[in-house]
């Protein structure tokens, strides 16, 4: 589904992604991980095309991306920090995006979902934190695409509203959706992944499933076992 | 019956005088015995009238040397056919032209010609006159007790070498020069030598050097007058004691173009007159002992400007009103008063409201000095650096004089007038 | 486009800004008005304040406007429409909320006055033709600096100090360079140096309106075909558009390698 090679991307001096190469299958749900500056966001935003690359390819089913934009509509993004125009309500927001996307959404279900109907006219930028990450969530999920990109979606969310988005993912894999997560948060990834992505030094480090990760380094808890695998950053 | 006898006398006199001043009109036209007006002028004698009809005459030289009145019926018209000769010539006392259409007198390098001429005459009136197309008007030299009043002259001027002047008088005296309209000549009015007379009413406008033009003349009256769009407005030149009220300056624009240019004016006295959109207001050159009232000058360019030595002028109950710059000033040195003026631009205050504002106004912008020098900063006009500078030397003045200050600013305008 | 345009004027317009901003105008349009029943002399004092500040509030809009919706921009990103309709729709939902904000402001209360009547009207529409240009140009310029600009501070620093530069120390170079030279024939130097700032040329461009009889005092030729006869109006105005368009245009060029 997404082709990935030898990708370089420098900002200023400093090198983030080193001649990535990465192939990601249909169907599944796949963890990136990595230390703080590995090039997990950089990845992720070169392949929405928020970020040009210096050097190498990109594809996504099957077609060149770089310079594109219509393929964005058959995947959804949930960006890290969700900050809205201050002025719009949270029900103008979903209708705008709606607008932007020729596609059939299904907002109403999310909405009933995260309890966020009493705040539908409000406007955004009285709403807390957490409520402004579900209606980030709302967004994302409204729309049926193929590949859904969530960068640290549990950024917010109380325990209740936490198990819904869990849910939310198992089904969209259910459906033989791509999704691709960052986390920092391991029992997240323990619970939903079915492959991790570990970068290093703006190169994938690791590629498997979490029992072959946990093979690899002898440990049996995750946790330790990505410990491992980033103690080696320090090591070299 | 002593009252009754007193009036018959006095009958018979008048009787007698009437019979006595018989005179006689002789009508001139195309189809009449008198076919032109010269042969008219010819049959006439002191006092008659020659009645010139409706119609064509293709005369030049016409020569009048007696006291006659010489009326044109229904403006017949006098055409010189671009020749090189004066229309109507007199030298006479006691006479009149009224009534005609002369057209078309031919612009000559060597002579004065004009529609009418007339040199040594005393106690006479032109009027009613409509002159087109000539090089000049009307000059009069050497007159005395003349009037002038209610001529149009129009003309097509282009260059001021080759045009001649609406109004030339030249050594005159006691004139009235009243209710005229002159355009397209070179100078509207112009006044050489002429002493105690009156201009007023007139309206002199597109002219292309000035609307109205003093040398050398004094103890001259002229007011009412509009004087719009000259080239250059209105020069009074070594001219002593001359009053100018009433009068309207306006829409004089251009580099070396004024609403009036005072040059060596000595105890003159200048009030109530309006200066609107000229380039320079006045343009004051070595004038001394002129009082400046009652005058408007709105959105000119400069509204006054002192470009020679001028001393004890007064200026009071005048209103400035968004000029461009109220006041330049050549030198650092100020013998001339100001007072009592209401500026546009005041910014003080005035806390015992007595209509007059607590701190002095300085007239002088520091960027009036520096166009003064670099004229092409002119383009810098009301930009914000410029009215830094500018509230920077009122702070503490550096190059403009100290003592050139209203001291007295008035809050209001004074009479509020309607512009048009 | 015009979706993200709509989108961001409907937020604009909820603004508070947008609202002082107007009321600001509001205020400044009656107290000039009714205060001083002196139609010239209000239109004098608006063209100053609007020629220095309509610069200096579109920049600071303009700039504020780009960081604040920077993480709702991200968001666009995202979604399947081109870079430069986003921007392009952001960047002309400022502009034309802040000349709403500035021709309502001031056109109330003159069509209150009773303007219209008035021979102050070609003035008075000049103005907001201006004002219209100045907020145009000066959001392209300070989206340009933001653009450029990853740092907040840095942005604010850079946009203050280029309207600085624009308001006041440009004219001040200037006249200096003038006064050095002034035994050369400068004329042209002049005129070409206000064509390269917005500011001077919206200044000139209602100069040629109020003060045409100053303008033509002087004595070079250039000055006397520029200012006496439409050329000088129209070359204003061409060259206010060339102030939106090549911004625009660098907006558009930076835009294609930008990451975000």
């Amino acid at each position: 589904m997404i082709k990935i090679k030898n990708l370089h991307k420098k900002f200023g001096k400093l090198t983030v992604l080193d001649g990535l190469d990465l192939d990601i299958e249909k169907g599944g749900i796949f963890a990136i991980l990595g230390p703080n500056g590995s090039g997990k966001t950089t990845l992720i935003k070169c392949l929405l095309g928020m970020v040009v690359p210096n050097k190498g390819e990109i594809s996504f089913q099957g077609n060149n991306i770089l310079k594109e934009w219509n393929y964005r509509n058959n995947l959804n993004y949930l960006p890290q920090i969700a900050n809205f125009p201050a002025n719009l309500s949270v029900i103008e927001l979903i209708k705008m995006v709606k607008n932007l996307r020729p596609k059939q959404a299904n907002e109403q279900e999310l909405i009933d979902l995260f309890g966020l109907q009493p705040f539908l006219k409000k406007k955004l930028g009285n709403l807390s934190g957490g409520t402004k990450q579900k209606v980030n969530l709302v967004l994302t999920f409204m729309f049926d695409s193929d590949l859904i990109i969530l960068d640290e979606p549990t950024t917010g969310l109380d325990p209740i509203a936490l198990i819904y988005l869990k849910d939310l993912i198992k089904k969209e894999r259910d459906k033989g959706k791509t999704v691709l997560i960052t986390t920092h948060i391991m029992s997240v990834v323990e619970e939903l992944a079915d492959e991790i992505v570990f970068l290093l030094d703006g190169k994938i480090y690791f590629k498997g499933s979490i029992t072959k990760l946990q093979e690899q380094t002898n440990q049996t808890n995750l946790e330790h076992a990505i410990a491992n695998l980033i103690s080696k950053q320090y090591v070299n | 019956m002593r009252f009754f006898k007193k009036y018959f006398f006095l009958l018979t006199l008048l009787i007698a005088f009437t019979v006595k001043s018989q005179t006689k009109t002789i009508t001139v036209c195309n189809t009449c015995d008198v076919k032109s007006i010269k042969d008219g002028i010819d049959l006439a004698q002191d006092k008659d009238t020659v009645l010139v009809k409706k119609g064509i005459y293709n005369e030049t030289r016409i020569f009048i040397n007696k006291s006659i009145h010489l009326i044109g019926e229904n403006f017949p018209i006098i055409d010189a056919e671009n020749k090189t000769d004066s229309v109507i010539a007199v030298k006479a006392k006691d006479f009149s032209i009224s009534g005609f259409r002369i057209k078309n007198v031919g612009l000559s390098y060597t002579k004065e010609i004009a529609a009418i001429y007339t040199s040594h005459c005393t106690n006479f009136t032109i009027s009613n006159n409509i002159i087109e197309n000539c090089f000049y008007a009307f000059i009069m030299q050497r007159a005395n007790y003349g009037v002038l009043t209610n001529n149009k002259v129009n003309g097509h001027a282009i260059v001021e070498t080759s045009a001649g002047n609406g109004f030339h008088l030249w050594k005159c005296k006691n004139m009235r020069i009243e209710k005229n309209t002159i355009s397209g000549m070179r100078d509207g009015i112009y006044l050489e030598f002429v002493n105690k007379s009156f201009i007023s009413h007139n309206k002199s406008e597109n002219n292309i050097r000035y609307g109205l033009h003093f040398m050398f003349s004094h103890h001259n009256e002229y007011h009412h007058n509009e004087f719009k769009k000259n080239g250059a407005g209105v020069a009074v030149m070594f001219s002593k004691y001359i009053k100018m009220h009433h009068n309207t300056f306006h829409f004089n624009w251009g580099t070396a173009s004024y609403g009036l240019l005072l040059k060596e004016i000595y105890d003159a006295e200048i009030v109530d007159n309006v200066f609107e959109q000229n380039t320079i207001g006045i343009n004051i050159d070595g004038c001394n002992r002129i009082t400046y009232k009652n005058n408007h000058f709105v959105r000119n360019g400069w509204a006054l400007k002192f470009t020679g030595g001028c001393y004890k002028n007064i200026f009071e109950y005048n209103n400035f009103m968004h000029n461009a710059f109220d006041l330049s000033y050549n030198s650092r040195l100020n013998d001339n008063e100001f007072e009592a003026n209401y500026w546009s631009e005041y910014t003080g205050y005035d806390l015992n409201k007595d209509g007059i504002g607590d701190v002095p106004f300085r007239p002088v912008k520091l960027f009036s000095y520096v166009v003064n020098k670099t004229p092409e900063t002119l383009v810098l006009l009301r930009s914000l650096f410029v009215d830094i500078i500018n509230f920077s030397e009122k702070v503490s003045p550096v190059f403009t004089p100290d003592n050139l200050k209203d001291k007295k600013p008035l809050m209001k305008p004074i009479n509020p007038i309607q512009l048009n | 486009m015009l979706k993200i345009l709509k989108y961001s004027i409907f937020d604009l317009l909820r603004s508070r800004w947008s609202y002082v901003y107007f009321v600001f105008y509001l205020i400044l349009g009656f107290v000039l008005l009714f205060l001083n029943n002196d139609v010239n002399k209000a239109i004098i004092t608006l063209m100053n304040i609007i020629i220095v500040l309509t610069p200096l509030i579109g920049t600071i809009f303009g700039v504020m406007y780009y960081y604040n919706s920077k993480e709702f921009t991200e968001l666009l990103l995202a979604q399947p429409i081109k870079r430069n309709k986003i921007f392009i729709g952001q960047y002309l939902g400022v502009s034309l909320s802040l000349t709403l904000s500035l021709v309502l402001g001031i056109g109330i209360p003159f069509v209150l006055y009773g303007l219209f009547k008035s021979a102050s009207i070609f003035d008075f529409g000049l103005l907001i033709v201006v004002g219209a240009f100045l907020n145009f140009i000066f959001v392209a310029l300070a989206y340009n600096i933001a653009i450029s600009n990853e740092n907040k501070i840095k942005g604010f620093g850079y946009a203050i100090l280029m309207w600085l530069f624009l308001a006041v120390v440009y004219d001040g170079i200037f006249m200096i360079l003038a006064i050095k030279f002034q035994e050369y024939p400068l004329d042209k130097f002049a005129l070409t140096s206000m064509m390269f700032n917005p500011i001077d040329l919206s200044r000139t461009l209602i100069l040629l309106k109020l003060d045409i009889s100053a303008l033509l005092g002087y004595t070079g030729a250039v000055f006397k075909e520029f200012f006496g006869t439409s050329k000088g109006l129209l070359t204003s105005l061409f060259i206010l558009c060339l102030w939106v368009v090549f911004p625009l245009l660098r907006i558009h060029l930076k835009l294609r390698k930008k990451d975000f």
